[in-house]
């Protein structure tokens, strides 16, 4: 029997708590053990982004995060995202993804545009090179980068247009 | 599948160094490279997992008189947003700046990339040309011990380091570089972002302009090419105080091919490297000699 341990932890704005394994990952977490599926496991080992979610306001790979890290954290995943009804960002990433054609199997969409989020967050007037480079960490295996990188570039531009 | 038997998450440097005298810790920072190496079954845990993350003391760049102090625990992206690091240790940014991804330098430390001890890990490179210390710490019968030793020194193979059973690496200590001090690194690989170097590169040395441009008091550094980063003697002998012209370059890059004993692996073939060695090392110093 693994070793438990208690962890209490913001998710998507709201305090709970869950009981976990020492070495479980975030991941495996967020989708075993409190059932939110939005983020996907693509690799395990931090290659593909599939699995990026917010810590603390900061993307990570959940696959390499330690469960039992979480605690005293926030953490948001992409139903928060999509579901915050204060951030306009996120309502815009996803316009602009369904305008743009951007998700083609779907696998890849909820870690890239969680890193989208966070990367607009740190760079809001990002241009298309400094998106790319923002983007690195998420794999598209159906290598559909193009209107994924239009659709950020028009949320960039928007802001931009916005005076944000 | 896990023997861990405690979970334990300190908040002081204390609490973690009372933790570590029993022995048998795995210590956990960023998890950036346990996770995966735990998953795969390459690295078993001890009895203890120690999460160090909550401890202050281990966070962040501070200037301690002639020297620069890097907590371990500093992230990669702390370090590239850093002012004192950008001013004073730019060749360390730009190896940060070639790490992994976004996701990843947001989670991994300075003191994990350090303690992996990886031929390939990307920061040595840059803290070996800087002549970075490692800072240890451990208690033994209520006393705090600290040492410190030349990173070049602190590696015994791939992923294998002196630190003692008992001791926490608790930063780095890099001695601000004088005035007319430059550094360069460069990394090869398939794709910029999420690659192990094939062959990574250091060189750091004081420019003198006299009768052409010469390096003093040169370090060189080669990552990938031997079971530890290694400085390269043979290679720095070669540069030191030498007029950086053509033939200067084409010997000291053939020194270098020689001088390195790199293996076949997934990633490169040992004769690529040596190649790779000699063509980057050629390539980085007509760039210093033309900047």
């Amino acid at each position: 029997m693994s070793l438990m341990h208690d962890i209490d932890f913001t998710l998507n704005g709201v305090r709970r708590s869950a009981t976990v394994r020492v070495d479980m990952s975030a991941l495996d977490m967020l989708r075993d053990v409190v059932g939110l599926t939005g983020t996907k496991y693509g690799c395990g080992e931090g290659e593909c982004g599939a699995c990026t979610v917010l810590v603390d306001g900061l993307s990570i790979n959940s696959c390499l995060m330690f469960a039992v890290d979480c605690h005293g954290r926030e953490v948001v995943t992409i139903e928060g995202l999509v579901e915050d009804p204060s951030s306009t960002r996120a309502a815009a990433l996803r316009d602009a993804f369904v305008e743009h054609g951007a998700v083609q199997c779907g696998f890849c969409t909820p870690g890239m545009m969680v890193q989208a989020s966070h990367l607009l967050d740190k760079h809001p007037h990002a241009d298309e090179a400094g998106i790319k480079r923002g983007i690195e960490g998420n794999i598209c295996r159906c290598t559909g980068y193009k209107k994924i990188v239009d659709a950020i570039v028009d949320v960039s531009k928007q802001e931009k247009g916005a005076g944000k | 599948m896990t023997d861990i038997q405690k979970y334990f998450a300190p908040t002081s440097l204390d609490q973690a160094l009372d933790c570590l005298k029993d022995g048998e810790v795995t210590i956990l920072a960023g998890g950036t490279d346990l996770m995966p190496q735990s998953q795969a079954g390459k690295l078993k845990f001890k009895r203890t997992l120690m999460n160090i993350r909550r401890i202050p003391e281990l966070i962040g760049v501070a200037r301690q008189g002639g020297d620069i102090c890097i907590g371990a625990l500093t992230t990669v992206t702390e370090l590239l947003d850093d002012a004192l690091v950008q001013r004073h240790l730019p060749v360390l940014v730009d190896a940060c700046d070639h790490f992994a991804s976004d996701q990843i330098r947001n989670t991994a430390t300075l003191g994990g990339n350090i303690c992996n001890a990886s031929p390939a890990g990307d920061t040595l490179i840059p803290l070996l040309v800087l002549d970075a210390r490692v800072e240890l710490a451990s208690k033994v019968k209520g006393k705090l011990n600290w040492r410190s030793l030349p990173l070049g020194e602190f590696f015994t193979g791939p992923g294998k380091t002196r630190r003692a059973p008992n001791e926490l690496l608790v930063g780095v200590r890099i001695p601000l570089p004088e005035p007319g001090r430059a550094a360069w690194f460069h990394k090869f690989g398939t794709r910029p972002a999420l690659d192990i170097s094939t062959i990574s590169i250091g060189i750091a040395g004081t420019l003198r302009q006299g009768e052409g441009l010469t390096l003093f008091d040169v370090r060189v550094a080669f990552g990938a090419v031997a079971p530890t980063v290694v400085r390269a003697p043979l290679t720095e002998r070669a540069l030191e105080g030498k007029r950086l012209d053509a033939d200067c370059i084409a010997r000291v890059a053939q020194i270098a091919r020689d001088e390195v004993t790199p293996i076949d692996d997934v990633r490169a073939s040992a004769w690529y490297r040596k190649e790779l060695i000699h063509n980057m090392t050629k390539r980085m110093l007509a760039h210093v000699a033309h900047a």
